[in-house]
């Protein structure tokens, strides 16, 4: 569910190379041109593989310590319902880190290795996620601000040029629009509640409100790999442009819900459908993806440990499957 | 050499009547498992009512490099569409 503008963060991909290979990416390049899609076998720009293979297996990071934040609160979902639901989003998350890592696969990654740059923290996620989540009104606005910014990131990538992630992003979209709107539900429910709840809506706001809005990224300014992303279509929209459209529909909502916004500057430009909004903090988004975030040991922690309390299942499982192969041979 | 499970690709039958289309992979130790993962991954909402899983190891695909060969001979055989033949408009049920 969860896009940062991750292909800005990695190591430089330019393309290069012989002659030959002139040739070849010229071809690509047209196929690109043309709205034709790239499956796994076709030839394709080495660096274009490393894109997608760095930003789909950050995407499916990005889901799995998703999962996170949120399973926190499966215990302590207030009524049968709201569990139920968090249950299913949770393992919604889950299924979306799957089938994204499944698609990176078909470029030549093994799901070990993705597995492996995660725990040995080699590769990033979304650095949402390294925020807690303190009080159940988190649990709503994750849903409402950080699933909505994430549904404004991956609807262009369903038109992605490769294929098996455009798939994967129709497939995954199809089940975001009920993780933000029971998000929103939730928000309202407490925002209409007593005023201690109302009060919890407004703090969980406050908190979750820049972290989600530089979920898109850093300014197109600062983002030095958005131009190639684009001559791909990989990325069919800046960073600037969807945070502007974020801003630009939630606004209104936290309105309705008679929240308010924590930025002072954030007013509706005249005679025009746009927000203006304040300067973004960027020095804590930095600080966060580089590891100093609330949360990013207790997260990898928590990944490791899954990781590790789970080897023996993996082997028993293997083992099993190996013995009967055994016996099913013999009897043959 | 790669520790994971060994992959199979799924395809899942919407509903009946209708052909099985892949959908993705997934990594298991057997098929049986692979049909349990395929349950979980791609069919929380209904979206099928039967899946077939096949090791990804299994399947032999044509080579892109050789589409052109192998798809370009049908180009100019326009005759095996229906739309190719001039029928009078008065001619009616053909």
């Amino acid at each position: 569910m969860y896009t940062q503008a991750l292909d800005s963060l990695g190591k430089d991909c330019l393309p290069g190379g012989s002659a030959d290979s002139a040739a070849l990416e010229a071809r690509f390049q047209a196929r690109v041109d043309a709205d034709e899609k790239i499956e796994p076998k076709d030839w394709m720009p080495d660096a274009y593989r490393q894109t997608l293979i760095r930003q789909i297996s950050q995407h499916a990071h990005s889901e799995i310590v998703g999962m996170l934040p949120e399973g926190n609160w499966i215990t302590r979902a207030p009524t049968l319902r709201r569990k139920a639901v968090l249950i299913a989003k949770v393992q919604d998350e889950g299924g979306h880190g799957m089938y994204l890592y499944s698609a990176a696969e078909t470029l030549g990654i093994s799901r070990e290795q993705m597995i492996e740059q995660l725990l040995a923290g080699t590769a990033k996620y979304s650095s949402i996620f390294n925020y807690p989540t303190l009080t159940w009104a988190d649990i709503g606005a994750v849903g409402w601000l950080v699933d909505g910014a994430a549904i404004m990131n991956q609807i262009p990538i369903c038109r992605c040029s490769y294929g098996p992630y455009a798939r994967a992003m129709v497939r995954i979209c199809k089940e975001e629009s009920f993780h933000q709107r029971q998000g929103f539900e939730i928000m309202l429910a407490l925002a209409r509640g007593t005023p201690e709840q109302h009060q919890m809506a407004q703090d969980a706001l406050n908190r979750w409100w820049w972290p989600s809005i530089m979920m898109f990224g850093p300014s197109d300014t600062e983002s030095k790999h958005t131009a190639q992303s684009m001559r791909w279509k990989i990325k069919r929209f800046t960073n600037d442009e969807l945070r502007q459209k974020f801003i630009d529909i939630t606004a209104p909502q936290a309105e309705f819900l008679g929240l308010r916004i924590p930025d002072a500057q954030l007013r509706k430009e005249e005679g025009s459908e746009h927000y203006h909004f304040g300067t973004i903090d960027w020095s804590e988004f930095q600080a966060v993806l580089k590891g100093n975030g609330p949360c990013n040991r207790e997260r990898l922690e928590a990944r490791r440990s899954a990781h590790d309390d789970g080897r023996w299942v993996r082997e028993a499982a293997a083992a099993h499957a190996e013995k009967q192969r055994a016996r099913t041979a013999k009897a043959a | 050499m790669s520790n994971d499970w060994p992959l199979f690709e799924v395809f899942i039958r919407s509903r009946a009547g209708l052909e099985h289309k892949h959908v993705g992979s997934v990594h298991a130790t057997d098929a049986r498992m692979a049909i349990e993962h395929a349950r979980d991954v791609y069919t929380r909402r209904q979206e099928g009512v039967s899946i077939w899983v096949v090791r990804s190891s299994d399947i032999m695909a044509s080579d892109p490099a050789e589409a052109d060969s192998l798809f370009e001979p049908a180009r100019d055989k326009v005759y095996r569409h229906p739309t190719f033949y001039a029928i009078p408009d008065e001619v009616k049920n053909l």
